[in-house]
């Protein structure tokens, strides 16, 4: 089995999260890059696959030079190689643009899976494997939390507000995972080491097929023409408990309108 | 020593590990005066954190010195307590590098190479009751009958003690006396005769178990003994090496951080209109302490580039065990100090500190005996 994952560079979760002055996209140099989070758990679950019946795992990350780190983490946590699409033409992309490109450089490699995470940390869109899916005319399994698959069918159970549904489709596909799906492993020394190396591919807009015009910030469909600092938290309100506290917390709640 | 990008992601994995498998838990480890070592340990091992200078064959991670290094630099610095890395420095470079240099492969393949796995736990028993900081003082004894050592005796402090799958031990297996005829017997915990005899309640690093050990006709083959038959003492010095090193690798990142948390602490907390941070005398003591904390950990960092390189550090591991004894005692003080009350309550993390650390200066040979050892080699006083 062939797999890709796609790995995001997010600004470390518990950073404090900016937009620069400059043209109102996120400030990716004031906070450590990660791995998205549900990165992880898709890594991990390509992993998991291809331990149990064969074959190869490629982690494609798109993102500035630094964004090489977390294709690198992929491969230290055992991914076979890695895919940076890197361009000065692709700052300021909107999720139709990433989409564009990730589904330009994914077709026609013969990947049997693509396996993404089901939303990112900072941009929090939710919206690229399906968008990947549809530009790839391939089924978009989303929001899994398990997956198998027995030759060219894969099944996954699709987390739902109540529960899950059972979900059936022919590969090649389209996965999101949820972090349900499983334990995402630290890389180990020996990962570590072994990342040093594996190959990992430069590309460009242009090696993507792709017309510079099409992404970027003058291209996205949406725009950020504001923005201001999040208000300092206000002290909350205080109750002393002279006998009659239930009754004005419950009174708070209800303006509220938590109960 | 330097640090290559390989060392710097090495020790963000081991801090996330941290931050994620060992900090949620150590209040409650503390309160339990034990943590799961069979639980943690093999999580230790999938990232590759012991034997990380030991071959593969037998476990190990086939890296060099310098990543012990990271790895205890990072213990020390970003665990919320110091008994978890004891312990765990304990099963990587207290207890098993004698069975690295001198043990025989089917030693190393049946004792060593699960504790690199994390399969089991193990400790290393020299002190006694009567003899503690005076190794060639022991009493215990192992005695030959036919191909079996008979081991009668009484081993006192033993760090992972009650959980023990195996230790290495150090006996008397001749009548020659002083540092001659001892040797490191592996014992499993589960032979015949041996017996916990008592788990020790002590003031600090309460996560972490310390047992009296007792030893009655424990029956193990000779072939348990690590290298040959009588040089023990000598190659526990060698290891003392190693878990002085680390000791102090440990220590010295430790003290750097809790001055920083104190900083931190210091420039929140208000005083007289201003920042307790902002008395100068507050910022200059903190300076002081930091200069000493940073001349140890660039002192450490150079041990650890000799040791690496094979070259005998017996001079600089004693150096830094003594240094980071006294150091970490100086830091945890104005640590208490200057938070005030806060310092002393014990849901606070100062007051762990300085009962913690307090141990640096006694466990692994305590302060005189470096200064001993230091003197000698200084062509002072006589052995
Ligand atoms: C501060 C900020 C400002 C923004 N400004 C604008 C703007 O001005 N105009 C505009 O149109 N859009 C803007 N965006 C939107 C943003 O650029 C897109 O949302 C983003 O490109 C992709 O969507 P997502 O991260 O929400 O992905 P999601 O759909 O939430 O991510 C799901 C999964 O897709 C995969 N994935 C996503 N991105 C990548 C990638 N780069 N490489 C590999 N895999 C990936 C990962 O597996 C991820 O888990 C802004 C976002 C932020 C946070
Ligand atoms: C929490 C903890 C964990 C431990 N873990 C282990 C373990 O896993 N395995 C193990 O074998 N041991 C372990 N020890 C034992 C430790 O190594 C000894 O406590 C230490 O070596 C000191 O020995 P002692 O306690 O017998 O003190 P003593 O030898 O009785 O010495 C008492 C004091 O006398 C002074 N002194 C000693 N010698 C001299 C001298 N020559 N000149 C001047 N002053 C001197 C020192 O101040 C010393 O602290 C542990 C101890 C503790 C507290």
């Amino acid at each position: 089995m062939k797999i890709a994952v796609c790995v995001k560079q997010v600004p470390d979760t518990w950073a404090e999260k900016k937009l620069t002055d400059a043209d109102r996209t996120l400030d990716r140099e004031s906070a450590d890059g990660v791995m998205n989070e549900l990165d992880e758990y898709a890594v991990e679950e390509a992993l998991l696959l291809t331990e149990a019946s064969g074959g190869e795992v490629v982690a494609v990350s798109m993102g500035p030079d630094k964004a090489e780190e977390t294709v690198r983490k992929a491969l230290q946590m055992g991914a076979d190689s890695g895919i940076h699409i890197v361009d000065d033409s692709l700052h300021g992309s909107d999720a139709i643009a990433t989409s564009l490109v990730l589904s330009k450089v994914l077709a026609d490699k013969g990947f049997d899976l693509i396996i993404f995470g089901s939303e990112s940390t900072d941009a929090r869109m939710s919206v690229v494997p399906a968008m990947v899916a549809e530009r790839l005319g391939v089924p978009q399994m989303t929001f899994a939390n398990k997956v198998e698959v027995a030759g060219e069918t894969l099944k996954i159970q699709r987390q739902t507000e109540y529960g899950y549904d059972e979900v059936e489709s022919s590969t090649p596909a389209v996965v999101s995972v949820v972090e349900k799906i499983n334990e995402p492993r630290y890389p180990s020394f020996k990962g570590i080491m072994a990342a040093k190396k594996k190959p990992i591919e430069t590309v460009t807009v242009a090696d993507a097929g792709v017309d510079a015009g099409q992404v970027g910030l003058a291209a996205a469909w949406s725009q950020v023409d504001q923005f201001s600092e999040r208000p300092p938290k206000a002290a909350g309100v205080k109750i002393e408990d002279d006998g009659s506290g239930g009754v004005k917390i419950a009174e708070y709640l209800s303006e509220q309108k938590f109960i | 020593m330097e640090f290559t990008a390989e060392h710097e992601q090495f020790r963000k994995v081991v801090r996330s590990f941290i931050e994620t498998e060992i900090n949620p838990y150590v209040d409650q480890w503390e309160e339990d005066r034990i943590f799961p070592a069979h639980e943690l340990f093999p999580k230790l091992a999938a990232i590759g954190a012991f034997g990380l200078e030991y071959d593969e064959e037998y476990g190990g991670q086939g890296a060099d010195h310098s990543y012990t290094l990271v790895f205890a630099e990072e213990l020390g610095y970003t665990t919320h307590c110091a008994g978890v890395p004891m312990a765990i420095a304990v099963q990587a470079n207290m207890a098993t590098p004698s069975l690295h240099r001198f043990g025989s492969h089917d030693l190393k393949m049946k004792y060593l190479k699960p504790a690199m796995e994390g399969e089991m736990v193990c400790s290393v028993a020299i002190s006694e009751p009567d003899a503690g900081s005076d190794v060639a003082g022991i009493r215990t004894r192992a005695v030959r009958d036919g191909d079996d050592w008979v081991i009668n005796g009484r081993k006192m402090w033993i760090t992972n003690g009650t959980q023990a799958d195996w230790i290495c031990l150090l006996a008397r297996t001749s009548d020659e006396g002083g540092f001659q005829g001892m040797s490191q017997i592996i014992v499993p915990t589960d032979t015949p005769g041996f017996s916990v005899g008592r788990k020790i309640e002590k003031m600090g690093n309460h996560s972490s178990d310390t047992a009296e050990l007792v030893f009655e006709d424990v029956r193990v083959p000779v072939t348990n003994t690590i290298g040959e038959i009588g040089t023990g003492f000598q190659q526990q010095m060698m290891q003392f090496q190693d878990e002085r090193l680390v000791g102090s690798y440990m220590a010295a990142m430790g003290a750097r951080r809790a001055l920083e948390r104190t900083i931190e602490y210091l420039r929140m907390r208000e005083a007289f209109g201003k920042p307790l941070l902002a008395n100068q005398y507050l910022q200059y003591n903190l300076a002081e302490l930091i200069a000493e904390v940073d001349m140890l950990i660039v002192y450490n960092r150079e041990a650890a580039r000799r040791f690496a390189n094979g070259e005998n550090v017996t001079r600089e591991a004693t150096i830094a065990k003594l240094k980071v004894g006294k150091l970490a005692r100086q830091v945890a003080d104005a640590v208490v100090q200057y938070h005030g009350g806060m310092g002393y309550a014990e849901e606070n993390w100062p007051a762990r500190y300085l009962r913690d650390v307090r141990l640096i200066a006694i466990g692994g040979g305590a302060d005189e005996v470096m200064l001993r050892i230091l003197s000698l080699l200084e062509g002072m006083g006589k052995k």
